[in-house]
């Protein structure tokens, strides 16, 4: 569970920065980037929670 | 019913502080990914947004900023590696327990009021950056890069709004707070990347090699907004270095590094410095110059929108949020100190109230540059206090932590060499002109030379027993 909880997480930073670069290259437009990266973010606060140590020793 | 006698500013203090009294036990240490995640998530921040955006309105060029932040930056990390950390994997102490006993308390009070007052400060730019991110759906008025007083109704009742919330949430919960600025710190960094890369095109940059052309002829002109200076090379190295002077030569940092394993993990802070205060940095400064080709708004909230949409507006959000958080609280903590029979909720709603009454101003955040090198100004001479006392007053054979030892509750020279090191760095401001900016490193050996030359004098009059503190040569073996 916490693996897939992990990928997803990646997947959420993955959508956040990799559509700026398609965008760079002119593969998206930049509407489509933006959406993209509202659902990255989305993904990645619902699932880093469960996975990312709490623990803030210093 | 009987009423507690008050108790004096030294117990007020120690109270507080007291959980940090005794030097960090060996099982609490910790490995170098701890400090890595540290500075990587502290230095990607809300001041970010507005940071870089500043270098572009003083018209920095764009070599001069590449290769400024470079060294700049190499600076700081230095600084945090051969000046902060050794001393705080050696003594395992915090800033506070040290301060007090080479200052002695009621110096060390005083210093609690300035850092105190310095946080409000800082808390309150951020809550307004936080609230150009707010104002956008409300078609709100933005701030301009000169405004020094609120100008718009829609700004104040943003502003109040913010900073209500952030107060609100900050007597709810640091711990939980601090957490999620943790979570958040990875995506925003992306946040940054992406923004800046994304809107590239806009600017004219279709490939690699167009970037360079772009970057001298459309963001980092030479070319100056009216009513600011030019910045040069010399200017971006040495705000990059002392961006954050309190925490390294300012010693504030004292209290992450004393949990270091050993003192080399100080050059962790390499990764706050070149992620966020080179990428990030540079990312926003491409914002807003497509924000100034555009004519559009220059606020961090409307420059992260037109790189990001609405992932941009949160970016700004949290970052302002999650940095005003930990600095409300901090501010709170140091100011305990003056009303010691308030209630933390209640210390830390006045310190909302007067960050959010700060907020209004947006001068803070637009010249956030000349604040950020006037806080790391006031507080450096105390960091360059210790670094002579742990260093330099045994190899002179004198006693370290004088005031400890002498049971004082104010070190003279402590006090005039921070005092005097401020009224000569006026001096040079007013008199020689010499920019706020540079004023950090000549601050810093005055500091130094006048404590060592003060203490000389302060124990040479009566002999006094040497130092049973034991110092090792530097940097050769650490006290674990």
């Amino acid at each position: 569970m916490k693996t897939a909880l992990k990928l997803a997480s990646f997947l959420g930073l993955s959508l956040t920065v990799v559509p700026a670069f398609l965008v760079f290259a002119g593969t998206i437009t930049w509407t489509t980037h933006a959406t993209l990266m509202a659902l990255g973010a989305v993904l990645w606060f619902v699932t880093a929670p469960f996975w990312m140590p709490h623990d803030a020793p210093v | 019913m009987a009423s507690t006698p008050p108790a004096s500013i030294t117990e007020r203090l120690d109270a507080i502080n007291e959980f940090d009294r005794e030097p960090v036990s060996e099982d609490a240490l910790q490995g170098p990914g701890n400090f890595i995640g540290l500075y990587a998530g502290e230095h990607v921040a809300g001041t970010e947004f507005v940071i870089g955006p500043l270098f572009v309105a003083h018209g920095v060029a764009a070599g001069d900023l590449f290769l400024g932040l470079l060294v700049g930056n190499l600076l700081a990390v230095l600084s945090w590696a051969f000046i902060c950390a050794p001393i705080a994997t050696r003594t395992r102490l915090n800033l506070y327990w040290k301060l007090r006993k080479i200052a002695g308390p009621n110096l060390l009070f005083v210093y609690n009021l300035v850092n105190a007052a310095m946080f409000c400060f800082l808390a309150g730019s951020m809550i307004s950056v936080a609230a150009t991110a707010v104002g956008i759906p409300f078609d709100m008025t933005m701030p301009g890069l000169d405004d020094f007083y609120p100008n718009s109704v829609g700004w104040v009742v943003t502003v109040l709004l913010v900073g209500s919330v952030v107060t609100v949430l900050a007597i709810l919960g640091f711990e939980k707070i601090a957490y999620f600025s943790k979570i958040a710190a990875p995506w925003m960094f992306l946040v940054f990347v992406a923004c800046g890369v994304a809107v590239l095109p806009q600017l004219g940059v279709t490939s690699l090699g167009d970037f360079w052309t772009v970057a001298n002829e459309k963001i980092w002109t030479g070319e100056p907004l009216s009513g600011r200076i030019r910045f040069t090379f010399w200017h971006v190295m040495f705000f990059a270095w002392f961006a954050n002077m309190a925490m390294h030569i300012g010693m504030a940092d004292m209290t992450i590094l004393r949990y270091a394993k050993k003192w080399h993990y100080g050059f962790a802070s390499a990764f706050g410095m070149y992620l966020g205060h080179y990428i990030a940095w540079v990312a926003s400064g491409i914002l807003v110059a497509l924000a100034l080709q555009n004519a559009s708004e220059v606020a961090p909230g409307p420059i992260a929108y037109l790189g990001a949409g609405v992932a941009g507006l949160v970016a700004v959000l949290l970052a302002g949020w999650t940095t005003a958080n930990p600095t409300i609280y901090r501010a709170g903590l140091a100011m305990q100190t003056i009303t010691p029979n308030w209630k933390r909720w209640k210390m830390t709603l006045a310190v909302g109230m007067i960050t959010t009454m700060a907020a209004l101003f947006p001068a803070l955040m637009m010249r956030l540059l000349d604040f950020v090198a006037l806080y790391g100004l006031l507080l450096m001479p105390m960091g360059a206090v210790i670094f002579a006392d742990f260093w330099l007053l045994p190899k002179l054979g004198l006693r370290q932590d004088y005031a400890e030892w002498k049971q004082l509750l104010f070190s003279l020279p402590a006090a005039l060499a921070w005092l005097l090191t401020l009224g000569a760095c006026l001096l040079l401001n007013l008199v020689w002109d010499v920019e706020i900016f540079f004023l950090g490193l000549p601050g810093w050996f005055i500091a130094t030379g006048l404590y060592v030359a003060l203490s000389v004098a302060q124990q040479r009059r009566v002999p006094v027993p040497q130092s049973s503190t034991p110092t090792t040569d530097f940097l050769s073996e650490e006290i674990t």
